[in-house]
C-alpha cells in the first residue's frame, strides 16, 4: 500500500482515494494467484534444474512462434476490424445493421470449432497460416466493436474542418479520425494478441507449435509440472511485453487524441462506386468467419450419429453454461471496477502496474490457470474446491482484462467537467454519481460483462479441472464427444453453444445509447 | 468524497463475496469417505464417459455402490491429482495409459491394491508394486487408406516406414502417450541407435505430425495421409459413431513381438486417501471381473487382460500380438524417450 501510494505520481492532480487503491489491490492479489502458483512450482525445482529448461533453444523457438502468431493475429484483426468498423458506422453501407451484427458474431465461435471446420473443409491447411487465419477471424470483433464505438463518439467537425483546409478525404481521415480511434484499436488488438498467446484449441488443431503447445506437452510428457511452470512463466513475460507495447502505443495515441467532440451524430459518407467492393469485403469476412464453421457443423449434423441426442442433457448443459459464465462476468466486473476507475482517473506507476497486472491471467492457457486454482482452493479455501463459484472465479481471473478495458474506457468517457458542473449546481456527490457517472458508464460496463460471459461460455481446459463433479457445460459435452471421434453427436452442442453465445455477441453489436 | 464511499462499498462487496464463496461450498466437500463403506465413491475417469458409463452403471446395479464419475483427459486428471495431493476427493483413478499411472505411483499417490485384484491380470500388464492394475489392452497398429494402399505394400515392422515410398504419407502423434510407449518399447527391444535412426528417418521422410490418434484417423478418412500409427480401437469408436460401413480405414497389425505391435494398457488404481475403502476396492475388483472384461471387449473393442476372457471379435488374439517381453513397468520412465523424440525434432 505505502509503496503504491508513493509510486503513484499524481499527474491528474489528486491522489487516488485509499479505498479505491485497497479495492484494486484486492483484485491485484486475486489475479496474482496463478503467478504465485507458477513461482512456487518453479522454485521447488531450484535454479539448477530450471536453467537448462529455460535456456534451451526450444524455448526461444516456441517464443518466436507465439510472438509471431500474436503479432500477426493483432495485425489481421486491425486490417479487418478498422475498415469494417468504419463501414458500419460512417459509410452508407446497404443493410448496415445486419453487417453490424454479423461483424460481432464471430465472438460466439469457439476457436477450436472454427479450426476443426477449416481443417475439415481444407484438409491441407495447417501450421502458422492456418492458426493466424482462424484466430484472426474469431477475434476480429475485439477490434471492430470498440473501434465502431469510438467512431460513433468521434468528432466529425474536426474532420470537416480538415477537409475545408484542403486535405484530401483520406488525408483528413488519417490526421483526424485515426487519432480518435487509435486507443480503441490498440486496446482491441491487445485483447486479440493476448487471446492468440493463450489459445491452445486452434493451434492444437492446426498443429502449430506455439508456446501453449509446449506447455501442454510438458504436462503430457512425463507429467513435468516444473517444466510446464517454467514455460508458463516465460509466456507471462511475453504477455507482459505485449501489454507494455500496447501501453506505450496508447500513451502516444492518447496524447495526440483531440478533445471529445460535441456529440453531434456523424453523418454517413456516400460510398458511391465503392459500395460493391465494400459489400464484397464485409460479406467475405462473414462467410469466412461464420459461414465456414456453421456449414461444417451442419454437414456433421447431417452425417448423423449413432448416439442420438438427449434434449434434457443439452438443456441442462446450456443452463449450466449460462449460469456459471454469468456469475463469472459479475465477479469480473466487481474485480474490474476499482482497477478500471483507478486507471481512468489517475496516472502513476502504481496504477499502471496494477492495470497491467490485471491483464496477465488472460495470457496464460486455461490449463495453467485451472491448475493454479486447484492448488489455491485445495490449500487455502478447500470448501470452495470444485464448486461453480470457484469455476466462475477462474473465469473472472482469466478474462478480467475484457472487463477492466471496458470499465476504464467507459469511465474515461465521463467528462470530469460534467461531474464538477453537476456539483456546482448543488447536487450531492451521491446524486452526481447516480445522475451522471453511473448513467454514462453503465452501457460500457455492461458490455464488459457481456464480453467476459461470452468468452467464459467457450472455455474448456479450466472448466474440466474446476467444475463440480457431475456438472457439464456445453464445451465439456462437446469435448467428451470429440475425444471419441463422435463429431456428429458433438455438433448439436457446438450449435447450441454458438446460439447461446450469439445473444451477448448481438447485444455487444448494438450501438451504445447516449445518456 | 462520494467516490471514496462508493469504492469502499464495491470493495466490501468484493470481499464479502469472496468470503461467502469460501463458506458456501463446505457442504459439498466434507463428506468423509474414510469409513470402510458408505456405498459411494468418486471416480476420476480418463476414459470417455459414454464408453465406460454402461460398465459403471452395471457395477452400481450389482453392488448398490453409487459412483460419481468425473471424466477428463488422462494427463490432465493426473496433473490434477498430483496438485490435489492428500486433499483429493477421488477414490479411484481410471487411466487411459500406463504412463499416467506410473507417474502417480512414483509420487506415492496410490494405495496398495488387495492381492486378488492386483493379481487378476498377467504380470506383464500390471504394475510391479501392486499400486495399479491393468484393465484393458490396446494394440498399436498401422491404420491405412485402402483407396491408396494395398495391404501387401505395407511393411511388416514399423521401421519400413522410413522408405521413400512413404514420404509425406505417414502420420504420427508424438505427444500422445501411446506413441511414446511405443518408442520406449522400440528403444528397449532394439536399442537406442535403432530407435534414433528410425525416428530421424521418419522426420527426414516428411512424417506428418498430428495431435491425437483420433485426428490421425480423421486424416486418413479424409485422404490427407495414407498411413497412421495409432491404437487399434479408434477405428471401432468411429464405426460405432458413423456406422461400420462408413469407415474407410483398414488396420494392419505389425509382426508380433516387435515394438510396432506393442500392447499398451489402460488401468486403475486406488488413491492413497481411500486406502482400505471397500467400495473403491469393489469397483476396481469389478473392472477386472469376467463380466466387465467381456463388456470392454464387446463395447470398446479393447483386449480383455484377464486370462480366459475372449478378445474382441475379428481381431487377432492378444497372445498372437504379445511375442516380445515388453515390461510395461519399464515403460513408465519416459524421460529418455521424450529426450529422444525432442532431439530428432518430432516435437
Amino acid at each position: 500500500m505505502a509503496a503504491l501510494r508513493t509510486a503513484a505520481a499524481p499527474s491528474v492532480g489528486t491522489r487516488p482515494p485509499k479505498v479505491l487503491l485497497a479495492g484494486s489491490l484486492v483484485t491485484g492479489v486475486l489475479v496474482a494467484i496463478p503467478l504465485v502458483y507458477l513461482v512456487v512450482r518453479t522454485s521447488e525445482a531450484g535454479w539448477a534444474d530450471v536453467e537448462p529448461l529455460l535456456l534451451r533453444g526450444r524455448t526461444l523457438e516456441l517464443a518466436v512462434n507465439s510472438l509471431a502468431l500474436a503479432a500477426s493475429v493483432a495485425a489481421g484483426c486491425l486490417l479487418i476490424g478498422v475498415p469494417t468498423a468504419w463501414l458500419i458506422t460512417r459509410a452508407d453501407l446497404p443493410w448496415a445493421p445486419v453487417w453490424r451484427v454479423l461483424a460481432a458474431l464471430p465472438l460466439a465461435v469457439p476457436s477450436y470449432v472454427a479450426a476443426y471446420a477449416w481443417v475439415a473443409t481444407w484438409p491441407g491447411l495447417h501450421g502458422f497460416v492456418g492458426s493466424v487465419l482462424v484466430l484472426t477471424l474469431v477475434s476480429s470483433p475485439y477490434v471492430t466493436i470498440p473501434v465502431a464505438a469510438a467512431l460513433r463518439r468521434a468528432d466529425r467537425d474536426v474532420e470537416d474542418v480538415a477537409r475545408t483546409l484542403g486535405r484530401s478525404p483520406w488525408g483528413a481521415a488519417r490526421s483526424t479520425v485515426w487519432p480518435q480511434i487509435a486507443p480503441a484499436a490498440g486496446a482491441g488488438a491487445l485483447l486479440a494478441a493476448l487471446y492468440a498467446l493463450s489459445d491452445f484449441g486452434a493451434v492444437a488443431v492446426m498443429r502449430f507449435e506455439a508456446f501453449t503447445y509446449g506447455i501442454q506437452l510438458a504436462y503430457r510428457v512425463g507429467f513435468d509440472r516444473t517444466l510446464a511452470a517454467v514455460m508458463a512463466l516465460v509466456l507471462t513475460v511475453l504477455a507482459l511485453l505485449v501489454v507494455l507495447a500496447e501501453r506505450w502505443f496508447r500513451g502516444n495515441a492518447e496524447r495526440r487524441q483531440p478533445p471529445a467532440g460535441t456529440g453531434a451524430p456523424a453523418s454517413t459518407r456516400p460510398l458511391g462506386r465503392g459500395t460493391v467492393p465494400a459489400l464484397t469485403g464485409v460479406a467475405a469476412v462473414a462467410v469466412l468467419a461464420l459461414g465456414v464453421p456453421i456449414v461444417s457443423l451442419f454437414v456433421r449434423l447431417a452425417e448423423g450419429t449413432a448416439r442420438g441426442l438427449e434434449w434434457g442433457e443439452l438443456y441442462t448443459a446450456a443452463v449450466a453454461t449460462l449460469t456459471v459464465s454469468s456469475i463469472g462476468a459479475v465477479i469480473a466486473i466487481m474485480m474490474a471496477l476499482p482497477v478500471g476507475l483507478l486507471a481512468a482517473r489517475y496516472r502513476g506507476r502504481g496504477v499502471a502496474a496494477l492495470e497491467s497486472a490485471s491483464y496477465l491471467g488472460n495470457a496464460l492457457p486455461g490449463i495453467v490457470v485451472g491448475l493454479s486454482l486447484v492448488f489455491f482452493t485445495v490449500n487455502v479455501v478447500p470448501g470452495l474446491y470444485q464448486t461453480s463459484l470457484a469455476l466462475a472465479f477462474a473465469y473472472a481471473v482469466m478474462f478480467l482484462p475484457k472487463a477492466v478495458g471496458s470499465v476504464r474506457a467507459s469511465m474515461a468517457q465521463v467528462p470530469p467537467g460534467l461531474e464538477d458542473a453537476a456539483r456546482t449546481l448543488g447536487r450531492s456527490p451521491a446524486q452526481v454519481w447516480g445522475a451522471v457517472t453511473a448513467r454514462i458508464a453503465l452501457p460500457g460496463v455492461t458490455a464488459g460483462a457481456l464480453l467476459v460471459a461470452l468468452t467464459a461460455m467457450k472455455e474448456l481446459p479450466a472448466t474440466l479441472l474446476l467444475r463440480p463433479t457431475g456438472m457439464d457445460t456445453l464445451a465439456t459435452e462437446m469435448w467428451s464427444r470429440t475425444t471419441v471421434n463422435a463429431y456428429g453427436s458433438a455438433a448439436p452442442y457446438a450449435v447450441t453453444l454458438m446460439l447461446v453465445a450469439s445473444v451477448p455477441a448481438y447485444l455487444l453489436s448494438r450501438p451504445e445509447r447516449r445518456a | 468524497m462520494y467516490l471514496n464511499r462508493r469504492a469502499a462499498a464495491l470493495s466490501a462487496v468484493a470481499v464479502v463475496t469472496m468470503s461467502a464463496l469460501g463458506g458456501c461450498g463446505a457442504d459439498a466437500d466434507e463428506q468423509t469417505d474414510n469409513d470402510n463403506s458408505d456405498n459411494s465413491i468418486v471416480l476420476y475417469s480418463g476414459r470417455d464417459e459414454e464408453l465406460v458409463g454402461p460398465i459403471i452403471d452395471a457395477f452400481t446395479q450389482e453392488s448398490g455402490i453409487e459412483v460419481e464419475v468425473r471424466p477428463g483427459d488422462t494427463t490432465e486428471l493426473a496433473a490434477q491429482l498430483l496438485e490435489e495431493g492428500d486433499s483429493t476427493q477421488a477414490d479411484v483413478f481410471l487411466s487411459q495409459d500406463a504412463g499416467a499411472l506410473g507417474a502417480l505411483a512414483e509420487a506415492g499417490a496410490f494405495a496398495t491394491l488387495p492381492d486378488d485384484v492386483a493379481g487378476a491380470v498377467p504380470a506383464a500388464f500390471t504394475s510391479t508394486d501392486d499400486t495399479w492394475v491393468g484393465v484393458t489392452g490396446r494394440a498399436r497398429v498401422f491404420a491405412y487408406d485402402p483407396r491408396d494402399v494395398e495391404e501387401s505394400e505395407l511393411p511388416e515392422t514399423v521401421q519400413g516406414f522410413v522408405d521413400p515410398r512413404w514420404s509425406g504419407e505417414v502420420a504420427v502423434a508424438p505427444t500422445n502417450a501411446s506413441f511414446q510407449a511405443f518408442v520406449t518399447a522400440l528403444r528397449v527391444s532394439e536399442g537406442e541407435d535403432v530407435a534414433e535412426e528410425f525416428l530421424s528417418g521418419l522426420v527426414d521422410n516428411d512424417v506428418q505430425i498430428y495431435e491425437s490418434n483420433g485426428d490421425i484417423l480423421a486424416a486418413i478418412e479424409d485422404g490427407q495421409v495414407d498411413v497412421g500409427l495409432i491404437n487399434h480401437y479408434y477405428k471401432y469408436e468411429l464405426a460405432a459413431e458413423v456406422g461400420a460401413e462408413n469407415v474407410i480405414t483398414e488396420l494392419k497389425f505389425a509382426e508380433p513381438g516387435t515394438a510396432g505391435a506393442l500392447v499398451n494398457v489402460s488401468g486403475a488404481g486406488i488413491l492413497a486417501g481411500a486406502e482400505g475403502d471397500e467400495d473403491a476396492e469393489e469397483l476396481v475388483r469389478y473392472l477386472v471381473s469376467e463380466e466387465a472384461q467381456t463388456a470392454f471387449a464387446e463395447q470398446t473393442f479393447e483386449y480383455p487382460l484377464v486370462e480366459g476372457v475372449p478378445g474382441p471379435e475379428g481381431l487377432p488374439e492378444l497372445s498372437e500380438l504379445v511375442g516380445g517381453e515388453f515390461d510395461l513397468a519399464r515403460l513408465e520412465s519416459l524421460d529418455e524417450t521424450t529426450a529422444l523424440i525432442q532431439s530428432v525434432g518430432l516435437v
